[in-house]
């Protein structure tokens, strides 16, 4: 197995590399046939893998493909783990992008920058196809700065635009500021555990329990706490959650099929694949998780009612990513990891869904985003408009699709859970389902129903999109819809995971759960009977007397609560906050820094100083290679007697 | 008389441990007689010869190869895993100079069977240095590469530099050779043997050590060691040979002997003298922070990629001696790796010199490669892969080399050791990536194309994409030379 | 019965001659052929002496090697000397200067 294994990972490598360095002799064609061939090859070979570690209940490998080196006992080495959470993540990660591959033939077609692009979306699967089958942390950290670097790249695809730019550079700090507290974590386990192997560390993480550091002076610190909130912070970062999820907003600035592959598959999930891969240590830490529940709960609320305000189609749709991904992190913290990874990938299958469809508009309006200026699309394009509809009931939880188990199940967990910040964060969800449903349909609504505002200019050439753009959603919306049905089961009550995932069992909120599980259909009966369900409808109900029934309302709502919009358009202040205090701050001590520091001290004392004397030194010291060789001798005989006199006086 | 011819005792050595270097004897002469009969046309085939006899050598020595450490004429012959990864590399190395080599010398009416015979000479010499196991050998060994060495630098007849250059050579190699025989004679007074194993024991003996004439001896064999590694302040030759000399010789020369003289300090002084360790651990101390400093300090005002080539290479001896001077195997592993990857570096290095000379025209100077990247986008990346290594930048391979030998002196208790190397290491940056600079960022005022020949070229692709492969996959080496140390001397 | 001292002494005087006359010799590059021969000569001398005193054979075998190796020396030496005549037309040390830095 261990050659498959290798070929998962390096078939997009080498798909990429092909694409990226000649590009230019294998032309347009040769570059999106040989990078979909990778990620199919790759695609395949997880089917392949599922098959073996998931039906055949095949045992668990985690082996060593690669030592870097030895250092201090500590290994710096190449491997895999591969289990049942890796199996579904690299399935899930192939496949959307498999899919999101075969879109881009449609969606970059005009673009000058074609095979740079498909060189870039395959290198992307190859990072986090690393991270989630790293079995070390080294391992880990490259596929999470891969994602990171490849991320920076493709946000800024278009680099001749200023906003670009500007996002890509702004997901680049976020991420680092992220990345600093992983580093640190990361650090902290090679300190106590002096292994980089998750194997050792797990093993060894239940001794280390009631370790305590000393951070500031008389501060005693639970260490794996603290190692977990170090972690934690990393994942904050990539997975966006408050107050990191500023960067990804703005990543929408790249190309729409970069944005679904960031959103759905890679780089967002990372964080929550990480913490539920790191289950046996966090579920050691009661403070850890508590951290990680009440962040994600913010973020689920909150994020959720800044998309109500968002004109923006794909904005719409990543402030929905970062309201579901609070919902993971939310499972997360209640101990059902099982219900966190089984959102992230139904989430993965519908929200990749509802990034392509949107862009499937995007291109038919020639790269109009402004929701106000569409409307009564549902006609011209009827395949978009049902993939999108399907797409917006499985994201909205409708029972029968697949996000309703997924985020049913999360709900009650987290009221199930007793760990402290449950109760705030069983609120902040339940009335995030009534947000989730408003914002969706509201786009829903104002896309493809009421009157037409198109411009007449794009109206003109309106029709449905080519069939690679329009496959790609069909094969994406069948399992957004049958997904839970599929999986519900299995995957949250019947030990899909195995031993992958660790729960000690007074957190173990699934299995009380699982009790009264009969079965998918017992679980949609009782789902139509719960709050979420009519917290949902009513969210649609709002959206369609608002958007449909009573246009002119949301206008007036708008100027009875300004305060609230501004508030909510103004995105609570973050980005505000972080460009005056972080940003402000940063550039006023940098100038102050840039100039006394660095102008007068380092660049002119030390930089050019130490330079300036080298050189002269240099210049200096090469006169006594004189040329004449009785010097030469000379200086042997020289040398000799130093080493002579060395020994008869030391 | 029957009798007394009976009880004389003759035993035939055993010759199989030395048929590598009686290969390489017999082809060096049958090449010499061959290439008499040729004309300047067909001389290739004295080339070709030439590289049959290194692959024929390296078949040989593989094929030899046991792992275990066979003596024989009496003790004066070794062969071990050291002695057999070392001829691998020496084979290998040589070969790639005696192909970078050939349009060159074509090109200046240079391509003669001389440099290629004394070339194998002069591999005959490494081999039996890296073989020697006595005083006699060693010394042998050592004067039979001195001499074809002094030979090729002074190749190029019609070339004033170049004769000044081997004149200086010669007389200063002549001293240094005179010092490490006086060191040797010294040392055999007080052991009564010129057998490494017999001084090795005599010296271990606790009590032996505090001999004074012994500290001269050391003295004396450390200088003849310094003066062939190119230690301050034995280096002054290196410049002004690898200067003078053209460049083909001067790759030689900085390349494959390094190899060997660090067999010789492994011999001389791990083997025969480690019961003195303590003392010359001082002396390469001294010899080791000298020459970092001098290296990279002087390197930084040439002008000349040769001379500057040849104070990296001074610096790079520093580096060498850092993992010698632990006194340990992992440091021995460790300049054993930094000697291996140095001399692939080198060997890029000058290559990349010939490559853009052509007749008439020597690329020596750094504005020769100003621009390189218009003329040749492949191979100003090879070069700056090169530089990049050389400099010590990860991921490339010169990185484990100074890492490896940072990682045992650490490992020895000597932090501000490692301080002060890697202080060297920061300055001797410099100059590596000023040239990186001059390639990308500076205008080319030369437009012509390479002509060099496709073996060159595709030899140097595959020297510059090592140095990058094994940076990304160092282990088989540092395993290769762990594996080869940790049978040393046992 | 000369006491092996003095001709480690005798051996060492005409070592330390022959480096004078290589570093102190700024005229005629023939004169630091001579030194070098000499220079072997006292290793010779030592070797010999050693040899004696130890009643080891080997190091007069030593000396036979250093002596050929010597001529093979002296051959390039006078090679490359007269190659070096023929560029510079000169062998005065002190014009030997054209590479340094």
């Amino acid at each position: 197995m261990e050659s498959v294994y290798l070929g998962i990972v390096l078939a997009p490598l080498i798909g990429a590399i092909v694409a990226g360095l000649f590009g230019r002799q294998i032309g347009r064609a040769g570059a999106h046939w040989v990078t979909i061939v990778g990620v199919a090859i790759s695609f395949l070979l997880s089917l392949v893998v599922f098959k073996h570690i998931v039906l055949d209940e095949s045992a668990a490998f985690n082996g060593t493909v690669y030592t870097w080196m030895v250092s201090d006992g500590i290994r710096f080495e190449i491997g895999f783990l591969i289990d049942q959470l890796t199996a579904l993540m690299i399935l899930v990660v192939t496949f959307v992008s498999l899919m999101v591959h075969i879109y881009t033939i449609g969606y970059m077609h005009d673009d000058p920058g074609y095979q740079r692009f498909f060189s870039y979306i395959s290198l992307f699967t190859f990072s986090m196809l690393m991270l989630v089958m790293a079995n070390n942390f080294l391992q880990l950290f490259f596929g999470w700065e891969a994602v990171g670097l490849v991320s920076y790249l493709l946000i800024g695809f278009w680099y001749k635009r200023e906003s670009a730019i500007y996002a890509n550079l702004k997901a680049f700090l976020v991420n680092r500021v992220g990345d600093f507290g992983f580093l640190l974590g990361i650090a902290a386990i090679v300190v106590y555990f002096n292994s980089l192997d998750y194997a050792d560390v797990f093993a060894a993480a239940p001794l280390m329990a009631d370790m305590t550091v000393r951070i500031f002076a008389a501060d005693e610190w639970n260490l794996l706490t603290v190692i977990c909130i170090l972690l934690f912070i990393g994942a904050m970062g990539k997975s966006a959650q408050v107050p990191l999820h500023v960067w990804l907003p703005d990543s929408m600035e790249g190309p729409t099929p970069i944005s679904a592959l960031i959103h759905a598959a890679t780089m967002v999930t990372a964080g929550i694949f990480m913490v539920a891969r790191m289950s046996p240590l966090y579920e050691l830490s009661e403070t850890a998780l508590s951290v990680v529940l009440v962040i994600g709960a913010v973020t689920a609320l909150s994020m959720g009612l800044l998309g109500l305000v968002q004109n923006d189609i794909k904005r719409v749709i990543a402030y929905s990513t970062l309201s579901q991904l609070g919902y993971m992190t939310v499972a997360l913290g209640a101990s059902a990891y099982a219900a966190g990874i089984f959102h992230l990938m139904t989430h993965a299958f519908f929200k990749a869904l509802l990034f392509l469809a949107a862009g499937s508009v995007i291109i038919a309006l020639h790269h109009e985003q402004d929701i106000r200026k569409m409307g009564g699309l549902k006609k011209y394009m009827p395949i978009t408009y049902w993939c999108m509809l399907i797409g917006s009931l499985a994201l909205i939880g409708f029972p029968g699709f697949s996000g309703f188990f997924s985020k049913d199940a999360i709900i009650e967990a987290v009221h199930a859970s007793d760990i402290t910040g449950a109760g705030f964060a069983y609120w902040c969800v339940l009335l995030g389902v009534f947000v989730t449903a408003l914002y969706s349909f509201r786009m829903f609504f104002l896309v493809f129903h009421g009157p037409e505002r198109i411009d007449p200019h794009a109206k003109a050439h309106l029709h449905e999109s080519p069939a690679v753009v329009t496959v790609p959603l069909i094969l994406l919306a069948i399992p957004s819809v049958i997904a839970g049905l599929l999986y519900a089961g299995p995957l949250l009550f019947q030990g899909f995971f195995g031993d992958s995932i660790v729960v000690r069992a007074e957190h173990d909120v699934l299995a009380q759960l699982g009790e009264g599980y009969t079965g998918a259909l017992g679980f949609m009966l009782h789902g139509l009977m719960a709050a979420p369900f009519w917290l949902a409808m009513a969210g649609v109900g709002l959206a369609y007397y608002l958007y449909m029934v009573r246009p002119d309302l949301p206008e007036k709502l708008k100027q009875q609560f300004l305060w609230l919009y501004n508030l909510l358009d103004r995105k609570y202040g973050c980005d505000d906050f972080n460009d005056k205090v972080f940003a402000g701050g940063s550039r006023a001590a940098g100038r102050v820094l840039w100039k006394v520091g660095d102008v007068t001290l380092i660049d002119g004392v030390m930089v050019n100083g130490t330079a300036y004397g080298v050189g002269w030194l240099s210049g200096v010291v090469r006169v006594i290679q004189s040329g004449f060789l009785y010097h030469y001798a000379f200086a042997m005989i020289i040398g000799l007697l130093v080493l002579l006199s060395w020994f008869v006086f030391a | 008389m029957e009798e007394q011819l009976a009880s004389v005792s003759f035993q035939v050595p055993d010759m199989t441990p030395a048929l590598p270097e009686i290969f390489v004897l017999t082809m060096a002469c049958v090449i010499l007689v061959v290439d008499l009969f040729l004309t300047d046309r067909n001389r290739v085939i004295t080339y070709l010869m030439s590289l049959a006899t290194l692959l024929g050598a390296a078949i040989l020595t593989f094929s030899l190869h046991t792992g275990e450490t066979v003596l024989s004429f009496d003790g004066s012959f070794i062969s071990d895993s050291m002695a057999d990864v070392l001829k691998f590399f020496i084979y290998l190395v040589c070969a790639a100079v005696f192909i970078y080599a050939r349009q060159y010398l074509i090109d200046r009416q240079l391509f003669k069977g001389e440099f290629y015979v004394l070339g194998l000479f002069g591999v005959l010499g490494m081999m039996v240095m890296v073989s020697a196991h006595s005083l006699l050998t060693i010394y042998l060994g050592l004067e039979l590469l001195a001499l074809c060495l002094y030979a090729m630098v002074a190749l190029q007849r019609d070339s004033g530099i170049a004769s000044e250059a081997a004149m200086k050579y010669f007389v200063l190699g002549a001293l240094a050779s005179g010092l490490l025989l006086y060191g040797m004679s010294i040392l055999y007074g007080i052991t009564g043997s010129l057998d490494i194993g017999d001084i090795g024991a005599y010296l271990a003996a606790p009590g032996s050590s505090d001999n004074l004439a012994l500290m001269f001896a050391v003295a004396f064999v450390i200088v003849g060691l310094a003066f062939k590694l190119g230690a301050v302040p034995f280096h002054m030759w290196i410049p002004d040979v690898y200067h003078g000399a053209s460049t083909p010789v001067t790759l030689y020369i900085g390349s494959a002997p390094k190899l060997a003289a660090f067999a010789l300090v492994m011999r001389l002084l791990v083997e025969g003298m480690e019961g003195l360790h303590v003392h010359w651990q001082d002396m390469l101390i001294v010899l080791a922070v000298l020459s970092m400093a001098a290296g990279n300090v002087i390197a930084i005002a040439q002008g000349n990629l040769k001379r500057m080539l040849a104070y990296s290479t001074i610096a790079h001896v520093g580096y060498l001696l850092l993992g010698i001077l632990t006194g340990v195997t992992t440091g021995y592993a460790a300049s054993m790796f930094y000697v291996i990857v140095y001399a692939i570096m080198t060997l890029g290095g000058f290559g990349m010199i010939i490559l853009l000379s052509r007749a008439g025209f020597e690329a020596e100077n750094l504005e020769d490669f100003k621009g390189l990247n218009e003329r040749s986008p492949w191979f100003a990346a090879m070069m700056a892969i090169l530089m990049f290594s050389m400099a010590g930048v990860p991921p490339f391979l010169g990185f484990w080399a100074k890492f490896a030998v940072l990682e045992a002196v650490v490992r020895a208790d000597m932090v501000w050791l490692a301080v002060v190397a890697v202080l060297f290491a920061i300055i001797g940056a410099y100059y590596y990536l000023r040239i990186i600079k001059l390639m990308y960022f500076d205008k080319a005022e030369e437009t012509t194309p390479l002509t060099s020949g496709t073996d060159m070229k595709l030899v140097m692709s595959v020297n510059g994409l090592a140095v990058l492969a094994l940076g990304i996959y160092p282990s088989a080496l540092l395993a290769l030379c762990a594996g080869a140390m940790a049978t040393f001397g046992g | 019965m000369i006491a092996l001292s003095e001709f480690l002494i005798l051996g060492a005087l005409l070592f330390c001659l022959s480096v004078a006359g290589i570093f102190i010799n700024r005229k005629n590059v023939i004169i630091l052929l001579m030194a070098i021969e000499l220079m072997l000569l006292s290793v010779n001398m030592n070797f010999i002496a050693f040899s004696h005193y130890l009643g080891d054979v080997s190091g007069q075998v030593f000396v036979f090697f250093i002596l050929t190796v010597a001529a093979a020396e002296a051959a390039i030496g006078l090679a490359i000397l007269v190659v070096l005549f023929r560029n510079r037309r000169t062998i005065n040390v002190n014009n030997l200067d054209s590479l340094k830095g």
